[in-house]
C-alpha cells in the first residue's frame, strides 16, 4: 500500500526531508546541546549541582506534589467521566466541553487566579484561611494548581474507555446476582485501571515540568516551595548556566521515562480495551 | 460570555449520549444525583470559579480602569503587539511543518515512521523552563552560537533567506511537476539532477546578491536571546506537536483514494493539494491551528527564560501578567489575564462546534497529551 503510494503520490522525499529537517534543527539540535553541554561538565561539577540539599528538595517537592496532584486527578476525572458517560443533566455539554479549560487557559492566568483566589481575602480563601487552611504560598497551593493543570489528562483518557465499555459484561454481572457496587467494584473498574493508570502518568508527566501557574502561587521559597523548573530559573539568573543546565538535564531524563511508559502504558490499554 | 449561555442552550435540545443505557447500568437514583453534584462541585471549584474570578477582579475597578489598564498602559499595549507578532510566524511555521509531516507520515510507509511519529510529540514531555532553557545555550552570549551571532550576526540571515529560497525552489518543482511522464519535458524527468542544479544556483544567486547589495548591515551583533526570534523559536518549539498530531489522524482516516485518482487522472501535485486534500483536512488543520494558537498565546515558562523580561521591549502577554502581579498592580494583571481569558473560551467554543465536523479518530481531547491513545478506535 505505502509502496504503491510512493509511486502514485508525489512530495514523499520532499514532506520526509522537510519533516526531518525541521524536526531536527527545532526539537533534536536543541535537546542534544542540552545533552553536550551538561556532557561538558565534570562528573564532580555534575553532581555538584544536580545533588545539593536545595535542590534535593526541590526534586522532592516537584514528585511529592505532582504525585498527589495525579492522584487526586485520578479520584476526581474518572468521577467526571463517569458522570459525562453515564448520567443525563442539562448543562452537560457545556461542563463537557469545560473540562478542556486548562488546556486552553494559559498557565499564567491560572497560576494568577488561583493565588488571589486563596488569599485571604480572595473569593475561596476567605471561607479556607479561618479554618486554617492556607493555600496560597504554600506546597497546598502548588497541588491545587496541579490539579487544575492535569484534569482534562484523566477525563479524557477515561471517557472513551468507558463509552466503548461493554455493557453486556454489567448485564451478566447484575443477572448473577451482584449488587451495584459488586458490579462497579469487580466489572467495571478493572477495566478502568489501565486508562487511569495512564491519565496518571500524564497527569504527573504534565506536572513534572510545569512552571508557569506554579511561580504565582508557591511563593518560590528555596528548601520549602520551591520546585525543579523554579530552581533552573533561579540558576540561570544567577548565570549558573552549568548548574541550570545539569538540573534540567534530570529533569529531561525523568520526562522522556515517562514518556517510554507512558507509552506502554497505552498499548497495554489498547489491548486492554479489545 | 454568550458563547456559553449558547453552548447551554444546546446542551438542553442536544440528544442525550447515554440513550442506549440498560436497565442493569442504572445506578440507584441517589447514586446518580450525589455523583452528579459531586462532579459539578469539582468543575466548579477548580474551573468555573476561577474563569468568573477572572472577569470579576480585571472590571473591579470599572470599565475605565479596564480600558487604562488593557490600552492606555504602553507596556501592556507593546506585550499585546509582541504576542500577535510571535504566535502567528510560530503559526505558519508550525502549520508549513504539520502538513508536510503529515504527508509523509500519513500516506507512505518508510523505515523508521513509528519512531518519527514519537519523536513529533517529544516537546510535550520537555518541561517549557527546560526548553528555553536549550535556546540559551545554543544562541546565547555563552552559548554555542554566541561568539559567532555576536560577531557577525547577520550574515545568519543571508544564509537563512538563501535557504528558503531554495527551499521555496524544490517544493515548487515537485508540486507543479505535471504527473503523467509523457506530458512531461525532460526537463521535469530528471529530477535528480534539476532540483540538486537549480537549488545550488538559487543559494547561490539569492546569497551572492544579498552580499553584493549589502542587505544586511556586516560584524554586527544579532540578538536572538532576549529578542523577537528567541520568542519564536521557544514558542515554536512548545507548540510543534499540535498541528500535526491533529493532521494525521484525519488524514488516516480519510485514506489515500482521492489523492490517487487526482494523481492519475492527471492532477499535478499542487492541484492534488488544493483541490483534494486541502477540502479533505480542512476542519482538521483548522482544530490544530486553534489549539496551536491557544497554546502559543499562553506560553509562559520557556518564554520566560529567552525573553529577558525586559518590559517594553520582551515581555509578552502571559509574562506581562506577571510583571504587573509582582508590582501588585493586580486590575492590570487581570486586565491582561482577561484578554487570554477570552481567547481560551473562544478556543473551547469552536473547539466543540468543530468537533462535529471533524472524523472521528480524531479523538477531540487528548489536545494536549503527550501521546495519542487510540483508545477510542
Amino acid at each position: 500500500m505505502g509502496s504503491v503510494n510512493r509511486r502514485v503520490l508525489p512530495g514523499f522525499s520532499l514532506s520526509l526531508g522537510y519533516t526531518v529537517f525541521y524536526l531536527s534543527v527545532l526539537v533534536l539540535l536543541p535537546i542534544s546541546a542540552c545533552f553536550l553541554r551538561a556532557g561538558s561538565l565534570s562528573l564532580h561539577d555534575f553532581w555538584g549541582a544536580v545533588w545539593t540539599e536545595r535542590a534535593r528538595a526541590a526534586y522532592l517537592l516537584t514528585f511529592g506534589t505532582s504525585f498527589a496532584a495525579a492522584l487526586i486527578n485520578s479520584v476526581l476525572g474518572a468521577l467526571i467521566a463517569w458522570v459525562l458517560v453515564r448520567y443525563r443533566f442539562p448543562g452537560k455539554r457545556l461542563v463537557d466541553s469545560l473540562v478542556d479549560l486548562p488546556l486552553a487557559l494559559p498557565t499564567a492566568v491560572g497560576g494568577l487566579v488561583y493565588a488571589s483566589l486563596y488569599v485571604e481575602n480572595g473569593w475561596l480563601g476567605r471561607y479556607l484561611v479561618p479554618l486554617g487552611l492556607d493555600v496560597a504560598y504554600t506546597r497546598l497551593g502548588i497541588v491545587m494548581v496541579l490539579v487544575f493543570v492535569g484534569l482534562p489528562f484523566v477525563v479524557r483518557t477515561v471517557q472513551p474507555v468507558l463509552e466503548d465499555f461493554d455493557a453486556e459484561a454489567e448485564e451478566a454481572s447484575s443477572s448473577l446476582g451482584a449488587t451495584r457496587w459488586q458490579t462497579f467494584h469487580g466489572v467495571i473498574l478493572p477495566t478502568l485501571y489501565p486508562a487511569l493508570l495512564t491519565g496518571f502518568a500524564l497527569a504527573f508527566a504534565r506536572s513534572i515540568g510545569e512552571y508557569g501557574s506554579v511561580v504565582f502561587i508557591s511563593g518560590n521559597m528555596p528548601y520549602k516551595t520551591e520546585i525543579a523548573p523554579i530552581l533552573i530559573v533561579a540558576r540561570l539568573e544567577e548565570f549558573a548556566y552549568g548548574e541550570a543546565t545539569a538540573i534540567a538535564v534530570v529533569l529531561l531524563v525523568i520526562s522522556f521515562s515517562m514518556l517510554f511508559l507512558i507509552n506502554l502504558l497505552e498499548n497495554w490499554t489498547r489491548r486492554y480495551a479489545r | 460570555m454568550h458563547a456559553e449561555v449558547a453552548a447551554a442552550t444546546d446542551a438542553a435540545v442536544a440528544p442525550p449520549r447515554a440513550s442506549g443505557m440498560r436497565r442493569s447500568q442504572e445506578d440507584p437514583a441517589w447514586v446518580r444525583y450525589s455523583l452528579t453534584a459531586a462532579a459539578l462541585l469539582v468543575v466548579t471549584v477548580l474551573i468555573v470559579i476561577p474563569v468568573v474570578n477572572v472577569f470579576v477582579e480585571a472590571l473591579a475597578e470599572g470599565a475605565g480602569t479596564y480600558w487604562k489598564n488593557l490600552v492606555l498602559d504602553a507596556d501592556t499595549r507593546h506585550a499585546i503587539g509582541l504576542t500577535l507578532t510571535v504566535v502567528p510566524i510560530t503559526l505558519v511555521a508550525n502549520v508549513v511543518f504539520g502538513v508536510t509531516a503529515a504527508w509523509a507520515i500519513s500516506r507512505f510507509t518508510f523505515p523508521g515512521r513509528t519512531l518519527l511519529t514519537a519523536l513529533i510529540d517529544l516537546p510535550f514531555s520537555v518541561s517549557p523552563v527546560v526548553a528555553g532553557l536549550m535556546f540559551v545555550l545554543i544562541f546565547g552570549l555563552q552559548g554555542y552560537l554566541g561568539p559567532f551571532l555576536r560577531r557577525d550576526g547577520y550574515s545568519l540571515l543571508s544564509y537563512l533567506t538563501s535557504l528558503i529560497g531554495v527551499f521555496l525552489w524544490v517544493v515548487g518543482y515537485f508540486l507543479f511537476r505535471p504527473s503523467h511522464t509523457r506530458a512531461r519535458s525532460p526537463l521535469w524527468d530528471r529530477a535528480w539532477l534539476v532540483v540538486p542544479l537549480g537549488s545550488v544556483l538559487v543559494f547561490g544567486v539569492l546569497f551572492g546578491l544579498q552580499r553584493y547589495f549589502h542587505v544586511w548591515p556586516e560584524n554586527q551583533s544579532l540578538k536572538i536571546i532576549f529578542a523577537v526570534p528567541g520568542l519564536v523559536l521557544a514558542t515554536a518549539f512548545v507548540t510543534f506537536p499540535f498541528v500535526a498530531r491533529e493532521l494525521i489522524p484525519v488524514m488516516d482516516a480519510i485514506g489515500p483514494d482521492e489523492e490517487l485518482a487526482a494523481v492519475s487522472l492527471g492532477a499535478s501535485g499542487w492541484q492534488m493539494f488544493w483541490h483534494v486534500t486541502v477540502p479533505n483536512v480542512k476542519w482538521g488543520l483548522v482544530y490544530g491551528v486553534i489549539l496551536c494558537n491557544a497554546r502559543a498565546m499562553g506560553e509562559f515558562g520557556a518564554v520566560y527564560v529567552v525573553s529577558g523580561h525586559i518590559a517594553g521591549q520582551t515581555d509578552t502577554m502571559p509574562l506581562r501578567i506577571e510583571k504587573l502581579f509582582q508590582e501588585y498592580n493586580l486590575p492590570g494583571s487581570f486586565a491582561v489575564a482577561s484578554v487570554l481569558t477570552l481567547v481560551a473560551i473562544f478556543t473551547l467554543v469552536i473547539k466543540s462546534k468543530l468537533e462535529t465536523l471533524v472524523p472521528s479518530p480524531a479523538h477531540p481531547a487528548r489536545a494536549d497529551a503527550p501521546h495519542p491513545t487510540g483508545a477510542k478506535s
